[in-house]
């Protein structure tokens, strides 16, 4: 092997009614190589009962150099929450 | 297992833009997570990438002193749970692998550097493991020393270090207490069992202790690396809580531990212990341990005998792909 092998992200969902979520990465030539590497790196405790494999190279993030734009219009809108409403006591179920 | 830290001085470069030299460092004084694509000192992304690959190297070579004893376990309970154990420092080191890889250096180029000799592993892992005790010996002490020095790395600011290091010392624990488990069988068994644990005790104890690294005053770097956050505890006090912790589980089994200077001390609500020597530790970190030599030779050649296997999945890999084209 002269270079590294493709990169895949690893998503384990760890029980059904969970999504799955990220754990970690692992090497591998191809898809189904990935997802043994992945069972034999990150499940051997019944830490999962599903697995996705997704090549790192797919992955499209944010900039964290652009997080101010990117979230903090959210910040400001806390009429969003429910507690930014005064309800009398004595008013229930809702 | 772990690594003892063995970093050159990180010295932060002057050509590093000022603006973002500060508010690097203090997201970092605020106990923030430093992600792989957010902006960090050159010095940083060294430091870390030299402590993450060492503490990979060190569970990949650490799987040798003990793989050599899977076909003579004492029994196919102590088999399996070896293996176990064995199958876990190979992940440990991937996880590791995979984090350091996120600073920009390749698996390639590490595993390089570690054939080659250029990297640095853990001392512990050039002493020889003579009998089936050292297998007890090596997880209630290694893995506890790796214990100790992995929980606070669980809050290192560098947050692929810092997952992965959950993720260790979750699976850590059982290697810690099957080694326990090993000491206190023999302890209990035969004259010959227990001279055999006690034996492997006075040969691990002191390398144990060397885990920590150099005391506070030869530690140049820690001052830094705390700063940063990349380490919490220094050397020094880390080793303290060791023998401290240690003491009390040698004597539950009746084993003595090999220090004729150890005792408690009121006072200071620890024990005091001896001098660790620190010339056998700097030559071993020279690679003058024992069995280094050996121990590169197994990795080199288990790396060599097996590339067939990588060469065939490139093969397969290759031999899809075109059969995708082609349809």
């Amino acid at each position: 092997m002269s270079k590294d092998w493709p990169l895949w992200e690893v998503f384990v969902r760890s029980k059904g009614g969970l999504s799955h979520r990220h754990v970690g990465s692992v090497h591998a030539p191809d898809a189904e190589i990935a997802v043994r590497h992945a069972r034999d790196t990150y499940t051997r405790r019944m830490e999962g009962v599903s697995l996705w494999v997704v090549p790192s190279a797919q992955i499209i993030a944010s900039d964290p150099a652009e997080d101010g734009p990117m979230f903090e219009p959210a910040e400001d809108k806390i009429y969003r929450h429910p507690t930014f409403y005064n309800i009398p006591d004595g008013i229930s179920h809702i | 297992m772990y690594t003892a830290e063995l970093q050159k001085t990180a010295r932060i470069a002057s050509t590093e833009d000022p603006d973002k030299l500060a508010a690097f460092e203090a997201r970092v004084a605020a106990d923030e997570f430093i992600e792989p694509k957010d902006w960090m000192p050159e010095a940083y992304r060294r430091t870390l990438t030299r402590q993450i690959s060492q503490h990979a190297h060190s569970e990949i070579v650490g799987m040798l002193p003990e793989g050599n004893w899977i076909s003579r376990a004492p029994s196919l309970r102590r088999k399996a749970i070896l293996l176990a154990k064995v199958q876990d420092e190979a992940g440990h080191g991937l996880y590791l692998y995979s984090a350091a890889e996120t600073l920009g250096t390749s698996r390639q180029e590490m595993i390089e550097a570690l054939h080659s000799g250029k990297a640095k592993y853990s001392t512990i892992f050039n002493y020889p493991t003579l009998t089936w005790a050292d297998i007890g010996a090596i997880g209630w002490l290694v893995d506890g020393a790796a214990i100790m020095n992995q929980v606070p790395l669980q809050r290192t600011s560098y947050g692929p270090y810092a997952r992965a290091m959950v993720r260790v010392c979750k699976e850590e624990s059982f290697h810690q207490r099957q080694g326990y488990e090993i000491m206190m069988h023999l302890a209990a068994g035969t004259v010959e069992q227990k001279r055999m644990a006690q034996d492997a005790l006075n040969r691990w104890w002191w390398p144990s202790l060397m885990m920590f690294g150099p005391p506070d005053e030869n530690s140049p770097n820690t001052e830094q690396s705390m700063r940063w956050r990349i380490k919490r505890d220094t050397n020094d006090d880390l080793r303290q809580k060791f023998v401290d912790i240690t003491k009390p589980q040698a004597d539950a089994i009746g084993l003595n531990v090999p220090d004729p200077d150890l005792r408690w001390n009121e006072e200071k609500g620890g024990h005091d212990f001896g001098e660790v020597d620190w010339d056998e530790f700097y030559a071993v970190v020279k690679g003058e341990g024992p069995v280094a030599k050996e121990r590169m030779k197994a990795r080199r050649d288990a790396w060599e005998q097996n590339a067939w296997v990588r060469e065939a999945a490139d093969a397969y890999a290759q031999k899809q792909i075109r059969k995708r084209e082609a349809a």
